[in-house]
């Protein structure tokens, strides 16, 4: 998505379009991904729950994965994983 | 001509506002501002003005009940003073970034502390950046054409900005004088309905006073500047409307025998009659002494001070206010930097005067020419001065 310039910005920056946020992809602030170790899932959804971005999903499977486009790297699926399924990776 | 009446200013302004056609006003009591907020309200509960009266807890709370209800699309008004001033901070660069067009007046009055209620301008001054239209007044006439001028200002489709009138705390809103109050006709005839540019309604869902990161930080605050830079197009064409129709002109650098003035003197707010008695002694006298008034302080008005200062030799800056190991007062540093690239500009004096309230007679005024004048090898040019303080 191009970024606008200051004269094409709306009056008041008033967002007219609902749901517009997706747009943002908040994936680019991550120092960190999470990084599931499907053999020590339960499928217990508690990342799934405690994510805050709401960008984890559980897929076809049980298993859980998180979209990257919006996962910040905050690492709460990982501290909330009580079967420790989930490593915190350094991103490359 | 309308008719004369004297009245209080601060009920006056409340008068005022109540032609307006507002839908709300959040008003919290706070002396010399007080009159306002209780005046206001009567109107609204004597069923004399069709709006809401929101009886907030704090002036925090009043700020963002107009900001709430502007963006609702209600024409909002609210009034403070000092402390109050202070307390709507936070909340002032919100609602000229939401391009929210709140009318308030200012009952001008010395910050703590100490604590002292009485007038000087070191409440607005730490406002300055909060991107607000910003318009000092003299008299109780102007107070009361000003707080009917704002709306129109503020709501211009070019504008959509907040709007504060600054009335000098007790000095006017205390004082009673006599003015001409425009008819509930000729009101309705200037100022057209509120149009606003969004509101917030659940058919049309928006979302207003959004998140926005460092890739469009910057490029929101330079589109607020052009805002702030182009609204003074709309407040001289809206001046000019109002002189036609009612025959008192508004400018945004206002001149008392300035034309062929030798040294020039430069007030904001009340202080400017007294100053204009000064001039016209020193002009008995036949020194060569001019006023200029600052009415409009944001958007400044850099082409009009740099006309009016052209052939003077020396220029008089007066602060209400000061700007602690500062370069002088914040008017001074405003003035200087003004006239910084100017191949031909008077030598600059600065006076802080008038704090918390205190007198300042003509002569403290015709003493500063004098001083001035005195100054041969202009030494005390560029400095600042605290005027009048005991040593």
């Amino acid at each position: 998505m191009a970024l606008k310039t200051w004269r094409e910005l709306p009056i008041g920056c008033v967002v007219s379009e609902p749901g517009s946020a997706s747009e943002y992809h908040t994936g680019s602030w991550r120092s960190q991904r999470p990084v599931w170790n499907n053999s020590k899932c339960i499928k217990c959804g508690i990342c799934y729950v405690y994510c805050p971005e709401g960008c984890v999903q559980q897929a076809e499977d049980g298993f859980f994965q998180a979209n990257m486009d919006y996962c910040k790297g905050c690492g709460i699926c990982a501290h909330e994983c009580w079967p420790r399924a989930i490593s915190m990776v350094e991103e490359g | 001509m309308g008719k004369r009446i004297g009245m209080e200013v601060a009920v006056a302004v409340a008068e005022a506002v109540g032609l307006c056609n507002i839908d709300m006003a959040a008003v919290y009591p706070i002396t010399p501002q007080s009159h306002i907020a209780e005046h206001l309200s009567d109107l609204v509960a004597d069923g004399k003005i069709d709006a809401e009266f929101v009886t907030v807890e704090s002036e925090h709370s009043a700020m963002s009940a107009v900001i709430g209800a502007s963006s609702a699309g209600a024409r909002s008004y609210t009034a403070t003073s000092s402390q109050g001033l202070m307390y709507m901070h936070e909340l002032l660069p919100i609602a000229s970034a939401m391009r929210l067009p709140i009318t308030m007046a200012i009952a001008n009055r010395a910050v703590s502390g100490p604590l002292n209620i009485l007038n000087d301008h070191s409440d607005i001054m730490p406002q300055r950046d909060s991107g607000w239209i910003s318009i000092f007044v003299e008299n109780a006439q102007e107070s009361i054409d000003m707080s009917i001028i704002a709306f129109k200002i503020a709501e211009h489709k070019d504008v959509m900005l907040p709007v504060n009138i600054n009335i000098d705390g007790f000095q006017l809103t205390h004082m009673v004088e006599p003015f001409e109050m425009p008819s509930q006709e000729e009101v309705n005839n200037f100022l057209p309905p509120f149009v606003p540019h969004a509101t917030l309604h659940p058919a049309k869902p928006v979302t207003m006073g959004a998140f926005a990161m460092s890739d469009y930080f910057a490029e929101i605050m330079k589109a607020k500047d052009e805002a702030v830079k182009n609204s003074k197009k709309v407040i001289l064409e809206v001046w000019d409307e109002w002189a036609k129709l009612f025959g008192r002109a508004y400018k945004p650098v206002e001149t008392y025998k300035a034309d062929d003035a030798e040294v020039l003197m430069l007030t904001m707010g009340s202080m400017g009659e007294t100053a204009q008695m000064a001039i016209d002694e020193l002009r008995a006298k036949g020194v060569k002494a001019g006023l200029l008034k600052l009415r409009l302080w944001r958007p400044f008005p850099f082409a009009e001070i740099k006309a009016a200062v052209k052939n003077a030799k020396k220029l008089i800056v007066t602060d209400r206010a000061a700007s602690f190991g500062g370069p002088g007062g914040p008017v001074f540093s405003e003035i200087k930097s003004a006239l910084y690239a100017e191949a031909k500009r008077p030598l600059i004096y600065n006076y802080i005067y008038g704090l918390g309230g205190r007198d300042v007679p003509v002569n403290d005024f015709t003493g500063m020419f004098e001083r001035v004048i005195a100054d041969t090898t202009s030494k005390e040019a560029d400095t600042y001065e605290f005027w009048g303080v005991r040593e």
